[in-house]
Order: C-alpha cells, then sequence, then structure tokens
C-alpha cells in the first residue's frame, strides 16, 4: 500500500513497518542532491518531527517523519550516494524504515491518487 | 517573499521561460536560478566550457565630466571609492568599493575607463542608492546617467573566447580587465574580459533591442548553456569572491574582507592621493594595525555543507566563539563542501581547526585559502 504526506514524502506500508522516502516531485523542486543526512537506527519520532535532512547545492531541506514510530533500518545507499535520490526517489533511495507506533495510523495519509491531485 | 506580480524583468526574461528557467524573486527581478540541467550540471559545464549569464539586473552607469576631461570625473570618484581611479587607463577595467564612513562598504562594483566616460557596473540591489550617492558625492562635476537602455550578459568559461571568436568578434587579444566596443551580429556591444565565476571569460553590455538576438545566437553554439543564479553562487564561492549583502555590507571594512588588493598604493598612507574617501582614517589604520576579525575560506572536513549563517567555534563544545560563516555550500568542482565567514583575527591563519554548529552538532572545518579553484584569468 502506498501513502503520502503533504510534506512530499511517500511510505510503502508492509505488516506495521513503513519504508520511508521522498516523491519524485519533492526530488525535483530540491534540485541536485549532494549531502544526505539520516537518524539513527532505534530513535523514535513523532508525526512532523524534523528525521533527516537533504542538501542540494544551494539549500538544506528536512524530511518530515510522516508518522509516530520507530527507525528500524536506514539506506546507507543515499548517503554514500545522494544523487541516488535523484534518479531514483521512489525506488532505491528510500530513506529509512519505520516501525509504526500504530498500525492503521497511515489510513489518515492520502493516496496516490489525492497526491497528485496536489502536486498538480 | 517578493510578489511575483511586482517583480522587474530584464530584456531576455521571456528567452528565459522558453528555455525552461525555474524563475525566483531576485533583488526585485524576477530572475532564472536554473534551467533543465540544474545546478550542478551547469556549473560544471561553465568551469568545461562556456556559460551564458543573464545579468542585466546589475546597474550600469555612466559618468561623464561635465569639463570633458576624464581626469576629473576619476579625481571626483575617487571621493567615493578607495581606488585608484586616476591611474586607470583607457580601455582598462578594476574592481571597487563604494565605503561609507565608519568604513563598512556600500557596494561593490566595476569601474572602466571608456575615454571619455567612466563606465560602472554595480549591484542590482543596491543601484538606486549607489546612483544617488554618486549623484551627491560627485556634485555638479559629473553628468551621471543609468544606462537604462542596455541588457548585460556573462559569457564565462574557457571556451568562452573561442566562442566569440567563431561568432563575430577577434577578442583574443583582449587582456583580463580590457573593455573595448565591438560589433556582434552587427549590434555595437561593450566587452570587458571580465566576469565573477573564477574563469576567463566575458561582460557584455547590449542595447535592449538587440538582447535577445544576441543571447540567443550564443546559445545555439554547441559550448554555450545557459546558466541560472544558482550556479552562479556555486562558482564565485569557489572562486572566493565576495557577495555583497552575503560576504561585505555596510558592517565590513575592505580590510576586514580581505581586499586590501583593492586599495591600491596611490590611495593608502604614503601614496601619492592617499585617503580622502568615506572611512578612510578607519580603513588605512587597519592596513598598519590590522582589523580584530578577517574574512577566510573554510573547507568542511566531512560533506555536510556548512551554511552561511552559521556559527563557528574554537572548541568541539562550542563555547568559545570564533566567528560566522557568510557564504557555504557545495563546490561542486571541488567536489566538496566550501564555505566563506569571519574570524576573529587569532583564528584566521590557514589550516586552523574551527567547529561549525549545523543542527546541534559541532562540525571540524579547516581555515583554508582562498580561492578554493585556481583562476584562469587571461591576464
Amino acid at each position: 500500500m502506498l501513502k503520502f504526506t503533504e510534506e512530499h514524502e511517500w511510505l510503502k506500508i508492509d505488516g506495521g513497518v513503513a519504508t520511508v522516502g521522498i516523491t519524485e516531485h519533492a526530488a525535483g523542486q530540491l534540485g541536485d542532491l549532494v549531502f544526505v543526512e539520516l537518524p539513527e537506527v532505534g530513535a523514535t519520532f513523532s508525526k512532523g518531527d524534523s528525521v533527516a535532512t537533504v542538501e542540494s547545492v544551494k539549500a538544506a531541506s528536512d524530511v518530515y517523519c510522516p508518522l509516530d514510530g520507530e527507525i528500524v533500518e536506514i539506506n546507507q545507499a543515499i548517503v554514500d550516494d545522494p544523487a541516488l535520490v535523484n534518479s531514483d526517489p521512489q525506488g532505491k533511495a528510500w530513506f529509512f524504515k519505520l516501525k509504526l507506533a500504530d498500525a492503521n495510523s497511515a489510513d489518515a495519509l492520502l493516496d496516490e491518487a489525492a497526491y497528485m491531485e496536489l502536486v498538480g | 517573499m517578493e510578489s511575483i506580480s511586482r517583480l522587474k524583468h530584464t530584456p531576455l526574461h521571456a528567452l528565459h521561460l522558453s528555455l525552461g528557467a525555474r524563475m525566483v524573486p531576485f533583488a526585485g527581478y524576477e530572475m532564472p536560478v536554473q534551467y533543465h540541467e540544474g545546478v550542478l550540471k551547469e556549473h560544471l559545464h561553465t568551469r568545461a566550457a562556456a556559460g551564458l549569464f543573464d545579468v542585466s539586473h546589475m546597474g550600469q552607469i555612466a559618468i561623464r565630466p561635465r569639463s570633458g576631461r576624464i581626469a576629473d570625473a576619476a579625481l571626483a570618484l575617487e571621493r567615493l571609492v578607495p581606488v585608484d581611479v586616476l591611474g586607470l587607463a583607457e580601455g582598462r577595467q578594476r574592481y571597487a568599493l563604494f565605503t561609507n564612513d565608519q568604513g563598512g562598504i556600500l557596494d561593490d562594483l566595476m569601474i572602466a575607463n571608456r575615454g571619455d566616460h567612466l563606465y560602472l557596473i554595480v549591484n542590482a540591489a543596491c543601484k538606486a542608492a549607489d546612483f544617488e550617492h554618486l549623484q551627491r558625492g560627485l556634485g555638479d562635476s559629473c553628468l551621471v546617467t543609468i544606462l537604462n537602455d542596455r541588457a548585460l550578459i556573462a559569457l564565462q568559461g574557457p571556451r568562452a573566447e573561442a566562442v566569440l571568436g567563431e561568432l563575430w568578434a577577434d577578442i583574443a587579444s583582449m587582456r583580463f580587465m580590457d573593455v573595448a566596443e565591438a560589433d556582434l551580429h552587427d549590434v555595437a556591444c561593450i566587452i570587458s574580459r571580465s566576469g565573477y565565476t573564477g574563469e576567463d571569460g566575458f561582460e557584455i553590455s547590449i542595447p535592449i533591442a538587440s538582447a535577445v538576438d544576441v543571447a540567443q545566437r550564443l546559445l545555439e553554439h554547441p559550448d554555450v548553456m545557459p546558466i541560472g543564479l544558482g550556479a552562479r553562487d556555486s562558482l564565485r564561492l569557489e572562486a572566493g569572491l565576495c557577495l555583497y549583502g552575503n560576504d561585505i555590507d555596510t558592517e565590513t571594512t575592505p580590510v576586514e574582507a580581505a581586499l586590501e588588493w583593492a586599495i591600491q598604493k596611490s590611495r593608502r598612507s604614503g601614496g601619492d592621493r592617499a585617503g580622502g574617501f568615506p572611512g578612510a582614517d578607519r580603513i588605512l589604520a587597519e592596513f598598519t594595525d590590522g582589523a580584530s576579525r578577517r574574512r577566510v575560506g573554510l573547507r568542511p572536513d566531512g560533506r555536510a555543507p556548512v551554511r552561511g549563517g552559521v556559527k563557528l567555534f574554537a572548541d568541539p563544545e562550542g563555547t568559545v566563539a570564533a566567528g560566522t560563516v557568510t557564504s557555504g555550500g557545495f563546490g561542486p568542482s571541488v567536489d566538496a563542501p566550501v564555505a566563506m565567514g569571519y574570524v576573529d583575527t587569532a583564528h584566521a591563519l590557514s589550516g586552523t581547526k574551527l567547529f561549525a554548529e549545523v543542527r546541534g552538532k559541532y562540525l571540524p572545518v579547516t581555515v583554508s585559502a582562498l580561492p578554493f579553484i585556481q583562476q584562469t584569468y587571461k591576464r
């Protein structure tokens, strides 16, 4: 099940764990990424917390935690090669896996059609 | 954010849109921040071939001496800048600064001797204030005119000379900071061999009616790519060049800003025309005694960019303040983060380790010589 936030994160939810990344739209807006900072495995975050940072040549941007949960895995590949976020944002360039505090909390997020309408 | 509808347009605005530029507000203008290729590729293309920049938002100003003698205009202008204008030969250009009574910098600019008049290029955000400053400061001795009828483009990079030469003009004999008139595509242009990227290149002033035509002809050349403000900023940062409003402003003096090279001997203590510019007491004293802080280059040890506004400390716990970053980002040609900032003089020596506070962490940075890249000016 693919879900989206208004802050341009995507979530692929599987058995109470969400794989989270930023959308193609967001990656395009940010431009060429040169640095990614990810959270530590085991850290817990609330919905809306700044959980990661991405930096383009020009500017730094926050990535927000889409739901309450605990980080159970991070994607070192995008730390080693931030350009992956530009080339495959909704595939190989996922950011982290989040064990949801409430498995049903994702229901309130946008589905793909609603997100596509949001970004036009 | 400035309302987009109130923003001014340069003569190349429609061309930018047709090229797919992403437009942003900048100094009262709607300007291209990047095109399709993005900042990284635009930056690297400029260092490898040639980039075309629209800098028409900058102010072009003519100063004509009422006496007809260029020396009179030069001497009048020397009352406002700590720079040797009288000694500037015809057909030559020089970097300069408007200073205030406290020794701070009101703007940085280029001054060219065009034979019968002085030709200035000033920053967009400052141009109205500069014009008034000139009118007040020069009094009746000169006629000061803003050249609103001209566009300005910059062609920068190692292929710039060959591109201009192939298309129209034999400019190979021009040296760095030469200024000449030349016909491009049958349009009378003013060309200077200068720019703000650290590369060899040219700035070209064009009558507005022909600006799109000339720019398009340049863009048709396979070596030329349009470059936005994003790459302009990373290019000038790698070149160690100050951005007015970030790295220099009314609170920074030329000595603090490490711009002593812009003040020639004739204007320093003991020189033929020492002083006589606003803030001379403080600025000349700093030549002798040094300033309490200094602009330096900064190389973050890691991959995380360190941006303007970030605080610098002498210790990894962040207890001993050492200075502030004024410009910072990622340097695509250096393939690493680069920054500039002001540090207390005690920490200004190249090789000094400092710590930058980024998102609650104290990241190690090393004070480093500027520029970060090899300049390729044709001196």
